[in-house]
């Protein structure tokens, strides 16, 4: 167990868990859960849920485990790999970088000459894992092979943190540390999903969605800020408070939920803000297209620089989303099984 | 009721005025009908004897923009919901939010623009929504980020059968199924009146899973290329020329059979059409087709100049023949 949701986030984020090898960051978060809910299983693809058991409405909420990462496409004769990106990696930020495999076994990533960084793609990255040749290379890793990025969790003067993986181990955070505080009996039913593979097309969210037959749904992820030097007009900035998603890419958050959320804030004195992501999506974009639809939401963490090695985000914005998800659960949600209608 | 229907501000996921307009004319003739957990609006005509009925399918989302921040002096900054080409933006009326404040779509004028600028449209980033605020204070008391923006343009007749305005996509599909929803026919069918269409065909998703269709036959405005600067054989659809039948677009193969089917009703029938020689732009179809198990499905639709655009333009005449041809149609599917 963790004293601080500092310190859960520090352990989350440091663990190796890029889309389809999530293993590892699903048996820690099981053994986290397990006493706090009444079921904790997984499915056939992987997303492990949380449920805390009660009388309908059932309410799924979900963060995915999943974080971006590379694979390995070729390994050559002097032992130097080739990768493609697992989610929306700009090569860009993978220079010089250190990756880190399952096994544990880092490298770094560098590229083949070019005159203008416009020419750089992934076509001219390679991994050097520090082999002499082929058979030494491969006695390593093998061909479809992962690799997260490697760098540490630092806490910064003031209450800022960096970290790879922030997207979406803090949302996974929210989620654990919201199920600790949580009463024993809710007045409606609860699932927490940490779901595999949402950085390649919300994927995991999808089954889970199908599966578990919510009435409502709401994920937690990270968002993009638009406070740092000359960024891209945003209205969302770090330490403001959770963001209460209106839009994104994937998703028109469904106005009811989105009310809900905006009022249990508002009558709590939560600081939060509101957002409009234009490029991006989560979770709550297949949860609300699932079979006959499911009214859903959204609540984000800001975050600077995200799919970088060093995402930056605010404890404060993270202890103020708990405190949202807690109130916004322990209320009871207004609903009818005959119309759970716009 | 064109108009009435086009006029309506309608953007994706902010469609209860249409919905609540539609419902309250269905309501009218005591036709059944319900809301979905998106906004969907579905009615059913007939019941009849049948276990599954043919489905129709018209969106009732138009293009339009969002709200994402306000500047230090009460200026909006907007993104634009659903595919809308920024260069048809600067200079257009807007209505801004529930109340509908109206609003100025802004732009630096040709008189404080350098030579390159005169040269090159507007980028979108530097567009904005001047709604005649003068500070963030003032602006924030009417509007909220999230708020919706919607072209204010009122529907007209033209000279010659046709008609000028927003939304005809996909207002004109609507039409076509309420007009057979409220007409006197025996005809049995669902008809679904979807949300989200722009933004990737959303609503018609869950509507074709809760309602199992076997067949379904999309309505739809698609764009017409019949301008001067198109050479004729290369014109997508061209107006006046009936409802265009889709081989294909983004979103689905249509089925062979269904194809015929349709074209074989417009012959017998002496309807006009035409197929739509253009296979690029995504409809519903393919979120219906691919729903559970499979639904045979079909799309046609009103030609429409200058679509997604605050003037568009369609043919009294094609609005008739689509009627026509739908309702051929249901009658070979009783």
């Amino acid at each position: 167990m963790f004293n601080t949701v500092e310190e859960l986030i520090k352990s989350l984020t440091e663990t190796f868990g890029p889309s389809g090898e999530e293993e590892t960051v699903r048996t820690m978060i099981a053994n986290l859960v397990r006493d706090r809910a009444d079921r904790v299983f997984e499915d056939a693809l992987g997303n492990l849920y949380a449920v805390k058991e009660s009388n309908r409405p059932r309410i799924m909420i979900s963060a995915h485990m999943d974080e971006i990462g590379v694979m390995v496409t070729n390994i050559d004769e002097n032992g130097f790999l080739r990768i493609a990106p697992l989610g929306g990696v700009n090569p860009i930020m993978l220079l010089g970088q250190r990756i880190r495999f399952k096994n544990g076994l880092t490298g770094t990533v560098y590229h083949e000459k070019f005159k203008e960084l416009k020419e750089l793609d992934w076509s001219k990255l390679y991994a050097d894992i520090g082999q002499r040749d082929a058979a030494a290379a491969e006695n390593n890793v093998k061909i479809g092979d992962s690799a997260c990025l490697a760098q540490p969790f630092n806490n910064l003067p003031g209450g800022r943190c960096l970290a790879k993986a922030m997207d979406d181990r803090v949302g996974c955070a929210v989620l654990i540390e919201t199920l600790r505080r949580l009463p024993e009996r809710l007045p409606q039913e609860v699932c927490f999903v940490f779901s595999i593979q949402e950085e390649l097309g919300l994927r995991g969210a999808k089954t889970a969605a199908y599966s578990y037959e919510p009435d409502f749904g709401i994920a937690v992820d990270v968002t993009l800020v638009g406070d740092t030097p000359k960024a891209p007009t945003m209205a969302v900035s770090l330490g403001q408070g959770p963001a209460i998603k209106v839009k994104d890419s994937s998703i028109l958050c469904h106005p009811r939920v989105r009310q809900l959320m905006v009022e249990t804030a508002e009558n709590n004195n939560i600081s939060h803000q509101l957002e409009v992501l234009e490029r991006g999506g989560t979770d709550a974009g297949a949860i609300h297209l699932s079979r006959e639809g499911v009214p859903s939401g959204a609540i984000s963490i800001p975050c600077r620089y995200v799919h970088s090695p060093s995402e930056m985000i605010d404890l404060k914005d993270v202890l103020n989303a708990v405190e949202l998800m807690v109130k916004l659960l322990t209320k009871e949600w207004p609903f009818s099984e005959e119309s759970n209608v716009f | 009721m064109l108009s009435e229907l086009a006029d309506i501000r309608g953007v994706s996921g902010d469609e209860t005025k249409i919905r609540r307009f539609i419902s309250e004319k269905l309501a009218d003739r005591g036709i059944e009908n319900s809301v979905d957990t998106m906004g969907n609006l579905i009615a059913r005509k007939n019941r009849g004897k049948f276990e599954t009925l043919p489905l129709l399918s018209a969106h009732m989302d138009e293009v339009g923009l969002m709200i994402t921040g306000i500047r230090q002096g009460g200026l909006l900054n907007f993104m634009p919901v659903g595919g809308i080409d920024s260069r048809v933006l600067v200079a257009k009326r807007v209505k801004i939010g529930r109340e509908g404040l109206t609003g100025v779509i802004g732009a630096k004028p040709i008189h404080l623009q350098k030579k390159e600028e005169q040269q090159k449209p507007y980028k979108e980033e530097s567009l904005y929504i001047d709604a005649g605020f003068n500070s963030r204070g003032e602006a924030e008391k009417y509007i909220c980020i999230g708020d919706y923006a919607a072209f204010d343009v009122n529907c007209t007749k033209m000279d010659k059968g046709f008609y000028r305005g927003k939304a005809f996509d996909d207002r004109a599909g609507c039409l076509v199924l309420l007009k057979l929803l409220l007409e006197n026919n025996s005809l049995c069918f669902n008809a679904v009146f979807t949300v989200q269409e722009e933004v990737g065909t959303r609503g018609a998703m869950i509507a074709a899973y809760a309602l199992r269709p076997q067949k379904a036959l999309v309505v739809e405005a698609t764009a017409s290329a019949d301008t001067p600067e198109t050479e004729k054989e290369m014109s997508s659809t061209v107006l006046g020329k009936g409802p265009a039948i889709s081989l294909m677009d983004r979103t689905i193969l249509v089925d062979r059979e269904m194809r015929d089917e349709l074209a074989g009703c417009a012959v017998r029938a002496g309807i006009p059409f035409q197929f739509r020689r253009f296979t690029g732009a995504g409809t519903e179809g393919g979120a219906i087709a691919y729903s559970r198990e499979g639904v045979k499905t079909a799309v046609i639709a009103v030609p429409c100049r200058y679509i997604h655009s605050p003037h568009s333009v369609i043919k009294e005449s094609d609005l008739q023949a689509t009627v026509s041809l739908t309702r051929a149609w249901l009658e070979d599917n009783q």
